[in-house]
């Protein structure tokens, strides 16, 4: 296997004195599709943001795309203009449009001219069919809106790799569907993804690999429709239970 | 990529840098160069003042109402003696000095009514009732003149009880009004509505001084020739109108935040307004701004301080009188000064607390 | 849209709310005919007269400081306008004193260090909650009492004179030079200016950022300094010099003032820190995270995220403070301070027109208020977050 372009190499982290990560090990290819389940509290969040920095570890190495995750500020930085990130309660800049949210940091990380943003951003909305919203706020969207909205400004960094955070978890129902198909074309187009969620029914479709998380450490990972069909350990098959049931 | 099934980890102790006293030394003291730096001016500071401030107020103080003492300190230690000899004159301001019990059990029972009023358990009719008993029984015991009290006018009133008298009554006073101004400004009627806002705007445009000398110079020309009106009083209507209309605000934005549904839902049912308002917005409107009321409580009980510019003994007035005419203890100023300060911090510290605390405890009441 | 048809009954919704108004305006209308009445009545009893001639008399009291020139010939309007100025001076400065002690308390108070927060705590809740006039009063004391007397006045700085009597400090001497001075700095701040809107041009064209702040203040220093060559570079100070009894010479400010500023500040300070900490916490962490998740220093964080959504909070209640720190500065009649409030009692006293002091009073602060309400809803509405 050629080099993974995300390494956990028994990575484990605390929370004062709560043992938040266990000796994880993960190496992640490039252009693999991951997806992360798991009860609350099991970690699975703290595990990627770990990979942009966003939470310290204390034991272990961690490698992004060649670059090892310590506490060097501009080790960081580097990492981060490579790495997108989607977060749950999408983060959008309120005082900001939907463009300038955009068009923001390709301007001041990349140091991209101002109309080339725009055109990358442009590109980028329509990808996401939200390009006519170009000129509004963000809190006058509905929530699935947003979310694209902030799928697309991560892209707009054109990252290697696009960490998702539970993106669908604070939408209403009638929402999900929207953010996943645009979930979904991202995930044909040949970006490293890692994606915390508990949608089973993208990780069917879209994942290579799906990662069972429970009390800090990776208990389970497999192809998705091995991991579905033969869950092998006992947490596995009582968590599946639980979600799959309706 | 092979299928894998991992072996369970057992938690682990945290390693040495992220917990116990030496993690902690690291995070919040020395975190980096800037912080190492701020840590050492403070400490720095720290321990070239305070041995001197200690050594002042405390090591070399004389607490015995000495005046030969004191003056023989020549400034190197507190003359808390001067608490010792005057605090009976301004706690109590010229009350006679024979019949000060009288104010002494006032006051305790209005910081016992306070401190019950805080009392959610207790809130109920019966407060307002209890409260109505014991300012009866406070003008009864102060005024005198009954149960065979000898009679105290209320020019010697003073010190702490009429600091508490003006801070209760007038945020008491000023309550009733503050709702009806409030109803008033959300009011449909552009004429009330108009009325209302004049008032609020006026009053919190300008300063508290202004509506004291008003109150002071004013006043005895809007009442008829022949009739005089207690400065006492005067002042009170002053203050009330003052904390009537920033409370009026504070009631407003409860007000706001009832949602609409709730009037239409009333409405609905078939109440009229004023049941609308007394049974179903205000106790909620008034249950949510509970701290902010408070606050208004406690900058009240701060602005009653103002009253000795128009020459009214409360608190901080007493003490110029106990020291202001007194050359041999009026060079000790400066610790009446701070006992004064320390008796108003430590009230208006512990209103704050239990302010925070009851916002905290609505918020987790109010969470789902 | 149907006109709305009227019923004009006893019992619909709009006679009543008529009916109600009228009763309202007609119980106001009569309690003000009331008082006025009394008024009137009052003042004739008394002999007292009436109406605002008595501004053009004579003042006929000497005022303790002043910026400009007022003897006790002068007309009692001009004494009010003594007072205030110097309202709006120990203003003015109260203000700027207060915001950069509050900002960087509220500041500390978020500070990871330990005894940074805890101190800068402390001193919210000690000065927080106490009388401001009790804390005036304090400060007039240690001015007044602790101080040594002028002859021996406390040469802290060079050139600084501490006593009783004040603060003395050098001020220039008004030259030629200073007005070459004050158009080269003129000229320094417009070139700043055009440097800084070609600057932002070349950086949307380009993308590459080029600094903003150190040239600013590079153009306005050296725009000053060639105006100040220019000029002659007049370097005469009027510096006070003490001798025997007392020190003469060089600008000086009076015990009443410093007592009235140093306490308004720490005062107002302590809520002003309350504002800015909870402006800072109310921008949510999140912000934090996805300016940081996509790349943005934290220098860039905090100057395109965090600054702008957190001065859309602090702002509002900020000016609101600055209004209590005015209104506030009326207490200086309690030190001695000749501010509006001061001069105004002064005048009462003196003429017995309460009617007229106490309106001029309340009239120049509510328009104060009035102005800064204005001003305030213009910048609430002009850079309020847009909602849906």
């Amino acid at each position: 296997m050629s080099e993974p372009i995300i390494n956990f190499e028994k990575v484990s982290k605390w929370y004062g004195e709560f043992h938040v990560l266990r000796d994880i090990d993960l190496a992640v290819a490039k252009g693999e599709r991951i997806v992360i389940c798991g009860p609350s509290g099991s970690g699975k969040s703290t595990l990627i943001r770990c990979i942009n920095a966003l939470e310290e570890y204390q034991e272990g190495r961690l490698t992004v795309d060649g670059v090892e995750i310590t506490d060097d500020v501009k080790a960081i930085e580097a990492v981060r203009k490579e790495v997108g990130m989607v977060f749950q309660q999408f983060n959008l800049f309120p005082h900001l449009t939907v463009l300038e949210n955009l068009t923001l940091a390709p301007m001041w990380v990349g140091r991209v001219p101002k109309k080339e943003a725009e055109e990358r951003a442009m590109t980028q909305l329509a990808r996401v069919r939200i390009a006519e919203q170009a000129g509004k706020y963000p809190l006058q969207l509905s929530g699935g809106q947003q979310q694209r909205v902030a799928i697309a400004r991560s892209l707009c960094m054109t990252p290697k790799i696009m960490l998702f955070d539970e993106p669908t978890s604070a939408l209403d129902p009638e929402m999900i569907k929207e953010v996943l198909d645009v979930m979904i074309e991202l995930a044909g187009m040949g970006i490293t993804m890692l994606c915390v969620t508990h949608e089973m029914g993208f990780a069917r479709s879209v994942a290579d690999r799906v990662i069972f998380m429970d009390q800090g450490q990776i208990v389970e990972q497999n192809t998705p429709a091995e991991f579905f069909a033969n869950p092998k350990s006992e947490r596995t098959r009582d968590f599946l239970s639980k979600i799959l049931s309706h | 990529m092979d299928a894998a099934l991992h072996a369970p980890v057992i938690a682990r102790p945290a390693p040495v840098r992220s917990a116990g006293l030496l993690a902690w030394l690291r995070a919040n003291l020395f975190a980096d160069w800037k912080n190492a730096l701020a840590t050492i001016i403070v400490v720095a500071l720290i321990t070239r003042w305070l041995p001197e401030i200690v050594d002042w107020a405390f090591v070399r103080s004389v607490t015995r109402p000495d005046n030969a003492a004191c003056r023989a300190l020549d400034h190197s230690g507190a003359c808390w003696g001067v608490i010792a000899e005057k605090y009976r004159l301004i706690l109590f301001g010229r009350y006679p000095f024979d019949e000060q019990w009288r104010p002494l059990l006032a006051t305790l029972l209005m910081v016992v009514m306070l401190v019950a009023s805080c009392t959610r358990v207790l809130w109920s009719r019966w407060l307002v009732v209890a409260w109505l008993a014991v300012l009866v029984v406070f003008f009864a015991l102060m005024r005198g003149g009954i149960a065979g009290l000898t009679p105290v006018e209320t020019a010697r009133w003073g010190g702490v009880p009429l600091t508490m008298l003006l801070s209760t009554l007038s945020i008491a006073a000023a309550f009733p009004i503050a709702v009806l101004v409030a109803l008033g400004r959300r009011s449909h009627l552009p004429a009330i509505r108009t009325l209302c806002i004049v008032y609020v705007e006026l009053i919190r445009g300008v300063p508290l001084i202004s509506v004291l000398f008003m109150a002071s110079f004013m006043f005895p020309l809007f009442i008829p020739p022949g009739i005089t009106v207690d400065v006492l009083v005067r002042v009170l209507v002053g203050i009330t109108l003052f904390a009537a209309a920033y409370l009026a605000e504070v009631v407003r934005g409860g007000l706001q935040a009832i949602p609409k549904g709730q009037h239409e839902a009333a409405a609905a049912m078939g109440l009229s307004y004023w049941q609308t308002q007394r049974k179903i917005v205000l106790p909620q409107a008034l249950r949510m701004v509970v701290p902010s009321i408070m606050n208004s409580f406690i900058s009240t009980f701060k602005d009653t301080s103002l009253v000795t510019i128009v020459s009214l003994y409360d608190l901080t007035g007493s003490l110029a009188l106990a020291l202001g005419g007194d050359a041999d203890w009026r060079q000790f100023y400066m610790e009446g000064y701070l006992f004064i300060a320390a008796i108003y911090w430590t009230f208006c510290f512990a209103m704050s607390r239990y302010s925070q605390w009851v916002e905290r405890h609505l918020r987790v009441g109010n969470a789902r | 849209m149907a006109a709305k048809r009227h019923d004009w009954s006893w019992r619909s919704r709009a006679t009543r709310g008529l009916i109600y108004q009228v009763l309202a305006v007609a119980a106001i209308t009569a309690v003000i005919w009331f008082l006025a009445h009394n008024t009137l009545e009052n003042m004739r009893v008394r002999g007292i007269q009436s109406g605002f001639g008595f501004f053009a008399q004579p003042a006929g009291f000497d005022i303790g400081e002043s910026i400009f020139a007022f003897d006790s010939a002068d007309p009692y309007w001009k004494a009010f306008l003594v007072g205030l100025s110097n309202t709006l001076r120990a203003a003015v400065v109260g203000i700027v004193l207060t915001t950069i002690l509050g900002t960087l308390i509220g500041i500390g108070r978020l500070s990871r260090n330990f005894l940074v927060r805890n101190l800068c705590t402390a001193y919210v809740e000690l000065f927080r909650n106490i009388p401001v006039l009790l804390q005036l009063l304090m400060w007039y004391f240690v001015l007044n009492e602790w101080l040594p007397p002028v002859s021996d006045a406390l040469n802290p700085l060079p050139g600084i004179f501490l006593s009783k009597s004040g603060m003395a400090f050098p001020i220039p001497e008004w030259e030629h030079g200073h007005l070459v001075t004050i158009v080269g700095m003129a000229l320094g701040i417009a070139t700043a200016w055009f440097y800084r809107r070609r600057a932002r041009a070349a950086f949307e064209r380009t993308g590459v950022a080029r600094p903003m702040l150190w040239p600013v203040l590079v153009f306005v220093a050296v725009g000053a300094l060639l105006g100040w060559v220019a000029g002659g570079a007049p370097t005469a100070l009027e510096l006070p010099v003490r001798n025997d009894l007392n020190v003469s010479g060089g600008g000086a400010v009076t015990p009443e003032f410093l007592a009235v500023t140093i306490g308004l500040t720490i005062y107002t300070a302590s809520f002003v820190a309350e504002i800015v900490r909870s402006g800072i916490q109310s921008v949510p962490w999140g912000q934090t995270e996805a300016a940081g998740a996509l790349g943005l220093s934290r220098g860039q964080a905090l100057k395109l995220v965090l600054l702008p959504q957190a001065l859309r909070v602090i702002i509002p209640p900020l000016t609101n403070q600055y209004l209590n720190l005015t209104k506030n500065s009326s207490l200086a009649v309690a030190v001695g301070y000749p501010d509006l409030v001061s001069i105004s009692n002064t005048t009462l006293n003196q003429t017995g027109r309460a009617v007229e002091c106490i309106t001029v009073i309340m009239a120049v602060y509510l328009t104060l208020s009035l102005v800064t309400a204005a001003l305030m809803n213009w910048y609430n509405s002009r850079s309020a977050i847009k909602e849906r």
